[in-house]
């Protein structure tokens, strides 16, 4: 197979051609932020976190494929702040509070703002009014967390392939649905998975809160990201 | 029919959705819960993906819209030609304000986004009838008569010109065709154009179109000819052409005037495209507000086939066949985007797609598909007939050919007008009566607001770009509160997919909103200009990249209206006042806000 050599950020790195930028950059050692992206599933380039820059033009990476000569622009100063605005939009845009939810220390958009170093947001906290729909018998969609990544609408189908999540509206307004019917019949693992592709707080399983003590989760000694240079050593 | 039988009708074929859901929310004004199980069921989908797609589009809901139901255009031509009286006497008579249905369930008044009729406002759309040139009488007998059981169409008035007054169109809708220029309003002789082309090789086609330096006429000037090479080129099979008729730019509506007088030449225009790339398939996806010219434009498809200019063997062509077929849009101004258009036309919410893969390699149905649009095509016919040397006769270098612009607002003569590439603003507001101009909106609410010392500027894709819409205010216009509406246009349209777009927009105009509260420093204007550039270079498709236009032009040129309005002397003023913000809470609790202190009474 033809190997493609590329840059980033200046690094010489190799990759095989039909990566996405993400996935060539972490076979390189190389962290790119991302949130919506999740292995396995069909990117979408929602979030836009992980934007990078080639022949000054900016693209998102998880849905980018490496090109031959790619001159990848990745960490520098002007990208993290645009990042990281876009992190302070997610926050400003939910209701996200971090110490009240079941899901900090696990939550990707909380890990994602400390490693790119957010402080207080520059943009106005938005506070919109969301709804929590908790009609499904396994889990609750609480709408104040999504930061619409779309995982549970591209991952979760029920055994006839039909979308147990979808977007629903428009505009600023727009939302996650959960199915009710088909919510209805989710299998216990169906649901736990929902709750675990979830990167924010917003798909949680019912009568399990607090299961994982505080201290033991995910980026609580480590931040987001830590295990791609470790991969890529392998 | 039944509403269970209108779901059934239909094949049991996803990309059926829309048109489902289009023929329940006719019959029934709503798509009701039992609906959304009926049309799940048959499609073999979600209740939750059937929801998403109705609350995606302005023409679908899930709640009641009445027995008749108001679609009042709420864009800023509207506004400026007396859209607030309009609507307040709509109010008055349904007994019910905008977004909400009338006690009685006779009549639902909403808001909508640029109809279209942007040379004729206020307009609206009823029952999918257009109504133009509304006044407060005339909305007053109107309401009184759909309340009364008067179907819509019987209540249009006098019809307007040419084939608005065909027994397939009966609109009140006049065409404002003000200038006739050589390459659309030019003599055509039916068929001429394709009977050239099948006379060519596909490449000699693509070559012509190539040599004419034919750009894109929906705004982003991309190379037709470039375009069908690329779609030719792909391997997979089949490959489909999609004409664009989804002009949702404020301020524009030539497509509207095209597709009205010049339907047989659009649908020339695919043909030639279909035989360029190899097609056989070809789509018209007609935006929901021009769904009232769809029977002519089926009567004109049925005329092209009987002449086999569609069809089999078209013009005696042993290898090329090609047909055509509609598809109906739903009001969302987002499908105007290429790949959105195509989600849409296959059923689906008109989310856009990432690019790369562009349509000309993965489109319509996952084939490769050349998306052009109204315009362009019948341009591309005519280069066919006439050559490429003639069409680089007119225009300026980098621009070749003319431009159908959509003139509107404070002038004289509002319409279309077919002109030369690179002639100045100037000679446009003198042909169109607006010698007091202030300002030009060029290329609709995400194209650049002008003032006088730009007038000069010439209209071409060097140096002022416009898929068509030309907007003129005058200088009584505020137009801060003009960027403002359009701001607002966005974030309603926003199709909510990525973060810069769908959160980016609203900030973007609550900051504004903050400057014009007279509450804005030089800090605030700042960060407007900040976040303008970072919804531009961040957001995923044309949408979020060009919606910061309104306030980043606006910041270029005219400065001095931001500049009197903010507070020069502070460094920084609070999002809201401390005072205000706490006084509800102070007199619950018995105290007394002083300067942003709290005493007790």
């Amino acid at each position: 197979m033809n190997e493609i050599t590329f840059s980033i950020d200046g690094k010489a790195c190799k990759a095989r051609p039909g990566q996405t930028i993400v996935e060539a950059a972490k076979s390189n050692g190389v962290y790119i932020p991302t949130l919506c992206h999740f292995e396995g599933l069909r990117p979408v380039g929602s979030c836009r976190i992980c934007t990078v820059r080639s022949g000054g033009r900016y693209m998102a990476a998880c849905t980018q494929v490496i090109l031959e000569g790619m001159a990848i622009e990745n960490a520098v100063p002007d990208l993290e702040d645009l990042r990281r605005a876009i992190i302070e939009m997610l926050f400003v845009s939910g209701n996200h509070f971090c110490p009240a939810c079941e899901k900090s220390g696990n939550c990707e958009l909380q890990a994602l703002a400390y490693r790119c170093q957010m402080l207080a947001p520059r943009f106005p906290y938005l506070w919109p009014v969301r709804t929590i729909d908790a009609q499904a018998p396994r889990l609750m969609l609480d709408r104040n967390r999504c930061v619409r990544c779309l995982r549970c609408v591209r991952g979760i189908l029920n055994k006839d392939g039909k979308k147990v999540f979808a977007a629903g509206l428009r505009s600023y307004e727009a939302t996650i649905e959960v199915d009710r019917t088909l919510a209805a019949d989710l299998a216990e693992e169906d649901a736990r998975r929902a709750a675990d592709n979830c990167p924010v707080g917003a798909i949680l399983l019912k009568g399990k809160g607090f299961a994982q003590p505080i201290g033991t989760r995910r980026f609580d000694h480590a931040p987001i990201g830590s295990d791609v240079k470790k991969e890529a050593g392998r | 029919m039944p509403e269970k039988d209108i779901v059934l009708k239909h094949p049991k074929d996803p990309s059926a959705l829309l048109d489902v859901i289009r023929d329940v929310q006719a019959r029934s004004g709503r798509v009701s819960d039992a609906a959304v199980g009926r049309i799940a069921a048959h499609l073999k989908l979600s209740e939750a993906e059937v929801r998403g797609a109705v609350t995606f589009y302005h023409f679908f809901s899930l709640d009641p819209r009445g027995a008749s139901t108001v679609y009042l255009n709420d864009s800023i031509t509207s506004r400026m030609k007396g859209r607030q009286a309009v609507a307040g006497v709509f109010e008055e008579e349904a007994g019910c304000r905008f977004g909400e249905v009338s006690p009685d369930g006779s009549i639902g008044l909403f808001p909508t986004s640029c109809i279209g009729m942007s040379d004729q406002e206020p307009s609206a759309v009823i029952d999918g009838v257009i109504f133009t040139n509304l006044t407060p009488l005339k909305v007053r007998h109107l309401v009184r008569a759909l309340r009364a059981g008067r179907p819509a169409q019987d209540l249009v008035g006098e019809y307007g010109d040419g084939a608005n007054q065909s027994d397939l169109v009966r609109a009140m809708v006049v065409n404002n065709i003000r200038r006739r220029g050589p390459v659309l309003f030019g003599p055509h002789q039916l068929g001429e154009a394709v009977r050239k082309a099948v006379s060519m090789t596909p490449e000699a086609v693509i070559e012509e179109i190539k040599r004419a330096r034919l750009l894109g006429r929906g705004g982003a000037g991309f190379p037709t000819g470039l375009k069908w090479d690329f779609c030719r080129r792909e391997q997979q099979a089949p490959h489909y052409v999609v004409c664009n008729a989804d002009e949702g730019e404020p301020g524009t509506f030539k497509d509207r005037v095209v597709l009205t007088e010049l339907p047989d030449l659009v649908f020339e225009g695919m043909a030639v495209a279909g035989y360029a790339v190899g097609a056989e398939e070809g789509v018209l996806y007609l935006r929901a507000e021009y769904a009232y010219l769809r029977p002519h434009l089926e009567a004109v498809l049925a005329g092209l086939r009987r002449a086999n200019f569609l069809g089999r063997n078209i013009a005696g062509s042993p290898t090329f066949h090609f047909d055509i077929t509609i598809k109906l849009g739903a009001g969302a101004y987002v499908c105007g985007e290429e790949s959105a258009l195509l989600e849409s036309a296959e059923g689906k919410r008109g989310e856009p797609r990432n690019r790369p893969p562009f349509p000309v390699q993965i489109g319509y149905r996952d084939r490769p598909t050349t998306v052009n649009n109204v315009e362009t095509l019948c341009t591309a016919a005519r280069i066919l007939v006439h050559g490429a040397a003639w069409f680089c006769s007119m225009g300026t270098p980098k621009s070749s050919g003319t431009k159908l612009l959509s003139v509107s607002g404070d002038c004289e003569r509002p319409g279309v007008y077919e002109l030369e590439f690179g002639l100045t603003v100037d000679e446009l507001l003198d042909m169109a009566g607006a010698k007091d101009a202030f300002a030009v909106q060029v290329g609709g609410a995400s194209g650049t607001m002008i003032g006088r010392r730009d007038f000069g500027r010439r209209i071409s894709f060097e140096d002022l770009p416009t898929g068509g819409s030309i907007m003129i205010f005058g200088p009584w216009r505020d137009l801060l509160e003009i960027a403002a509406g359009f701001m607002d246009f966005f974030i309603e349209e926003s199709c909510g997919w990525c973060t810069p777009c769908r959160v980016g927009n609203v900030l973007l105009k609550k900051k504004l909103e903050k400057v014009l509260s007279g509450r804005g420093t030089r800090q605030d204007l700042a960060e407007l200009e900040s976040w303008g550039k970072l919804v531009k270079t961040m957001s995923r498709c044309g949408l979020g990249q060009t919606s910061p236009h309104p306030i980043l032009s606006t910041l270029q040129n005219f400065r001095e209206l931001y500049d009197a309005i903010i507070d020069q002397n502070k460094e920084h003023v609070p999002e809201f006042d401390l005072t205000e913000a706490t006084l509800e809470s102070a007199r619950l609790t018995h105290r007394r806000p002083i300067l942003g202190e709290t005493a007790h009474e």
